[in-house]
Order: C-alpha cells, then structure tokens, then sequence
C-alpha cells in the first residue's frame, strides 16, 4: 500500500476523425475532434484500460493538474491516481470529452470545418450512444480491442451501460454510479425548466450568440441554479445552509438575504462563466433520450440480454434525482440475464454530488471491486 | 474467510451450476465455497457495509438490500437455491421472509441455532439467558431477536404450509439422530412448497 497520490501534471491530447460519424437524430459528423487524456500506462497485453465517461458539466480532465495552474484539479482526482480506488500504478485510465461538449471537443462552440463560423444551434443532436460509438473509435485510435472497465456516475453511468450494450464484447466490467436506466418524468421536467431559462434568455439568439458577442448568461445561472438544488439533499442544505440570514434578520429586499440564495447565485454566475449554454442543452437532451428499454417494448430486462460484462452498480440513499430504486431496476435486469454484479447503497448525505465525494464506504467498495479486475502486468 | 461445517451439508443439496441467492450472506464465505464446488452462480445479500467489502474482497457478487423489506425485486422462482445460514433468527419478519424465499427459490436452505438445545435450558433453569458456541451474543448485544427451537420452527412451516423436505441437526458439527429439540445446538433444513 502506498499513500494515494495525484497522477501529477497532465497535458490533454486531440484526435481527429474524418471517417463520418452517424448520428441516432439523423445526423452525421463527417469529420470531428475529440480531446482527451490518459493516465498511467497501457500495458504489452493492452487489457488493462479503463474508459471515464462524464457526466452533465464533466470533461476529459478526470485527475491531475494543468502545468503551472495548482487549482485545475480534475473532477474525479480523488478517485483516479497512484493508490486510489482506480489505481493509475495497474489501469491505463482515459478520460474523454463528449461530442457536444465545451471543453475543446467538436461541439456547438467549436468551428464547424463546412462553414468556418462556430456550429452554434447547428450542432446535431447527439446522444449517449452517438457518444459510445465516438469514445469506440477513440478506443480504436488508441489501440484498445477490449477495455478491462468502463465506469461513469449519473449521465456517466448511463454511458457505460450503454457500452456493455453496444458493445458487448468490448468491454469486460462496468461501474455504473448514481444512475439510471432512464429518466423519470420528473427529471425530464427539471431539465425542461433548464432549458427554457436557456432558450428564453434574449441574449440566447437562436442558438447563434457567438456571432453577436454575447452568452446567455442569465439563462444558464438559472439552469444551473435549478440543477444545484436537485444535485442537494434536503438534508445537506438544511445542515450546509439552514434558514441563516446573511443580515441575521428580515430586510425586506430582492437581494441575497439567506445563505443558500448566496449559494445558488454564486454557483449560476460561476458555471456561466465558463460553460457554454448550446452544450447544456444538447447534453440534458441526451440525457432524457437515454431509454435503452423503449426498443424493448419498456422492458429492461430483454434490453440488457445484450450485456456480457461484470457490473458494480452504485446508489446513495439521499440520491433523489438519481435514486437507489433507479440503479436497482439495473441491478434485476442484470439479474434477469444472469449477469454478474453487485450493488452498494451508500449512506451519504450529500445527494446526487455524493457520487463525486470521497466518502469511505463508496470509495471502499470502488477499490475493492476495481482491485478484482485481472490485468496482466 | 470463516469456514462451518453446515457448509458440507448444504453443498450436498446444490447441484452444480445451479443459480442460488444467500441472505444474510456474511463475508461471503459460504458462497465463495459453493462456487468453488459447485460452480454456481451465487449472489449474495447483505446490508452490512463491513460485510459487503469482505464479500468484494472475497470474489463474491453482492448484493446490497434491507431483507427485512422483502425480495420485491427478484423474479418468482429465479433461483434454484435461496439459502439462510444462522440469519433467521435475526429478522423481525419471519414468516414473510420465509415466503418471499420460496417465492424466488425452488426450494429454501435454513439453519439456525436451535434455543431449545439442552445446555440452552440449563442456562435458563441457572437464571441466565444462554451464552455458547451457536449463541455466542449476551442478551443485551445480540442482533438475534426471534427466540424460537426445532419444535417451534417445525411447527410454524406446518402452519404456513411449508414442506419439509430434509432436515440435519448437528451437536458440535456431529449430527444427532435422536431428539434433535434437546440434542441439537443448530439444524439445517431443505424447504419447498406443498
């Protein structure tokens, strides 16, 4: 055992595809980018892979640091590193940018090559299977016929299930963390209200603010704002925020009086600093598309017949936007089809978030079932 | 890894390749034995954090759920095999679990240690509750809490229509033949339905 350490400085990398992509809405990129990056070492035998799929605001920096900038941590550095659960010292760990994406990936905010101005609303719609096939290729590119796993939280779970889905035989185990088989109605509605803070914002121009200057930033803190609050227990708030009063009494005004409005002001204004408003929409999308059972009359079971990985299926008990009854419909299709998985509940408070925390249990569990995967040396 | 001797008694009943399901399933110890003489396909359950890293540790699928609430998502008789070892008597919902075993299972593997055994009632006779070898708990820190002997346990499948298809009953890991209520500090019975 060695104390968990970073992975260090990291340098992301770019790949260029120009064999046309067909997409699930009709689509097709005929040449596209995908900026990624890698940690620890391939092995001779090439099997000890492990492919990080992102979530809704993620990107391709899961763990490490950029040169010279201490705080750009990466999303998931507590997990992925030298003597963590996803050890760097055994796996050759990928972390990709989706297409749609912001963060250097072909996406709404990138030229489009046909026109020479930015994609804007003319970026397809792209879905988390568009996005398998994409990191596919990638995985292609990089040499790797089979990954040892593919591991995801929220809309990242639904990517590596997908995966075993898709490709079945390419895949030997998937950790499918704080997820869902598909959303609920309920979920698609506070998507919904994100995206109509998005689209009603008049400095949104139809998906085109690039060419006028200008971000709709107002749309985009009060799609995060809504989102923030679903990603929080009841619980969580109430112990983080309480009803505390920044004035520690009633003023009577529109500006921030109680601390969680501080809160939620300060997360919008941050994210809409630097994320892009297009991304936000496709992503939501894709992630009320995801429903691999509506091919099979609804039915999860016959929908995951195609699997043939090991599963780790992950919940948090205070996980309402992705609850644990979700992750166990997973786990009893699983069931039905004879797979092999386990599944942890894990009693945390801070609600959907808790998938990103370093809590003992979870990490203990991730550790434990990652230590079982057989890689050669 | 713990080792018990009802482990060779309950493989015998387990054909190999067969799906079984184990409640309570500790460090997963009897289902990792089982794989490795009866190739099955096993899943544990357990809703203790520990106990589910032991079963990680140990190579062994499971599967973390409140038995107390029931199998509502398993499948009726996916399972060849629901197995309980000495867990029984550590559920609130006796009857209820019992039928949800034989809901998802064909048949029901249950041992437990018998409260009725002799040195048990001697315990009881000296005005103390009993403290040994199948019931190593004091009163006061035991997870048991349904107190029940051979004669009850028998009596309570005659009501509930459950047939008893085999029992062993065991003294020290040796098997008793003869009043098995007095003699016996733990049985292990083979379930099926009418």
């Amino acid at each position: 055992m060695i104390q968990p350490q970073s992975v260090g400085i990291v340098v992301p990398q770019r790949a260029r595809f120009q064999e046309a992509l067909a997409l699930r809405s009709g689509g097709c990129l005929e040449d596209y980018e995908l900026v990624y990056e890698t940690y620890g070492e391939l092995n001779a035998a090439r099997d000890n892979a492990v492919l990080v799929c992102h979530a809704l605001s993620g990107s391709h920096h899961v763990a490490g640091t950029y040169d010279g900038d201490p705080a750009t941590t990466g999303w998931w550095d507590n997990l992925v590193g030298p003597g963590k659960p996803v050890d760097t010292r055994k796996f050759f760990v990928i972390g990709v940018n989706n297409l749609g994406g912001c963060y250097g990936s072909s996406g709404p905010n990138a030229i489009n090559p046909a026109t020479g101005r930015r994609w804007g609303a003319d970026f397809p719609f792209v879905t988390v299977e568009d996005w398998v096939d994409a990191q596919a290729r990638l995985m292609d590119r990089l040499g790797i016929e089979r990954l040892a796993a593919v591991i995801g939280g929220s809309l990242g779970g639904m990517q590596a299930l997908s995966w075993t889905l898709q490709y079945p035989e390419r895949v030997r185990h998937a950790a499918v963390i704080a997820s869902a088989p598909k959303l609920t109605a309920q979920n698609i509605a506070f998507n919904e209200v994100a995206r109509q803070a998005i689209l009603s914002d008049p400095d949104f121009h139809g998906g085109h603010y690039y060419d006028h200057g200008v971000v709709p930033a107002r749309g985009l803190k009060l799609a995060r704002m809504v989102g923030h609050i679903t990603y929080l227990s009841d619980d969580a708030m109430a112990e983080k925020f309480g009803r505390s009063l920044r004035h520690g009494k009633a003023v009577y005004s529109y500006d921030v009086e109680f601390e969680i409005e501080s809160y939620l002001r300060y997360q919008g204004d941050k994210f809409a600093g630097y994320f892009d408003a297009n991304t936000y929409l496709l992503t939501t999308k894709a992630l009320d598309y995801y429903d691999p059972a509506f091919a099979h009359g609804g039915k999860l079971p016959a929908a995951l017949a195609a699997a043939r990985a090991e599963f780790l299926v992950v919940s948090f008990t205070t996980d309402w936007r992705f609850a644990p009854a979700r992750s166990r419909e997973i786990v009893y299709a699983l069931l039905h089809n004879r797979r092999r998985v386990s599944y942890a509940e894990i009693d945390c408070a801070a609600g959907h978030d808790s998938f990103l925390l370093d809590e003992p249990q979870y990490h203990a569990v991730l550790g434990r079932w990652f230590d079982r995967i057989e890689v050669h040396a | 890894m713990s080792y018990r001797y009802d482990y060779e008694v309950i493989a015998q009943w387990i054909e190999p390749g067969e799906k079984v399901l184990d409640l309570g399933c500790g460090d997963g110890s009897l289902l990792r034995h089982l794989i490795e003489v009866r190739q099955v396909l096993g899943y544990g359950v357990e809703n203790d954090p520990e106990k589910l890293l032991a079963c990680m540790e140990n190579g062994v699928d499971v599967i973390q759920i409140d038995m107390d609430k029931g199998l509502a998502g398993f499948e009726d008789g996916f399972f060849d095999h629901v197995i309980m070892s000495l867990s029984l008597q550590a559920m609130h919902n006796t009857q209820g679990i019992l039928a949800e075993m034989l809901r998802v299972g064909r048949e029901a593997v249950v041992s437990f240690p018998n409260f009725g055994y002799w040195r048990h009632r001697q315990s009881i006779l000296n005005g103390h509750m009993p403290v040994s070898e199948s019931l190593p708990h004091q009163w006061f820190d035991t997870p048991n809490v349904r107190f029940f002997t051979i004669a009850d346990f028998e009596a309570l499948c005659e009501r509930d229509g459950i047939a008893i298809r085999e029992r062993l009953a065991f003294d020290d890991g040796k098997l008793v033949l003869e009043e098995p209520n007095f003699l016996a500090s733990m049985a292990v019975y083979r379930l099926g339905r009418h």
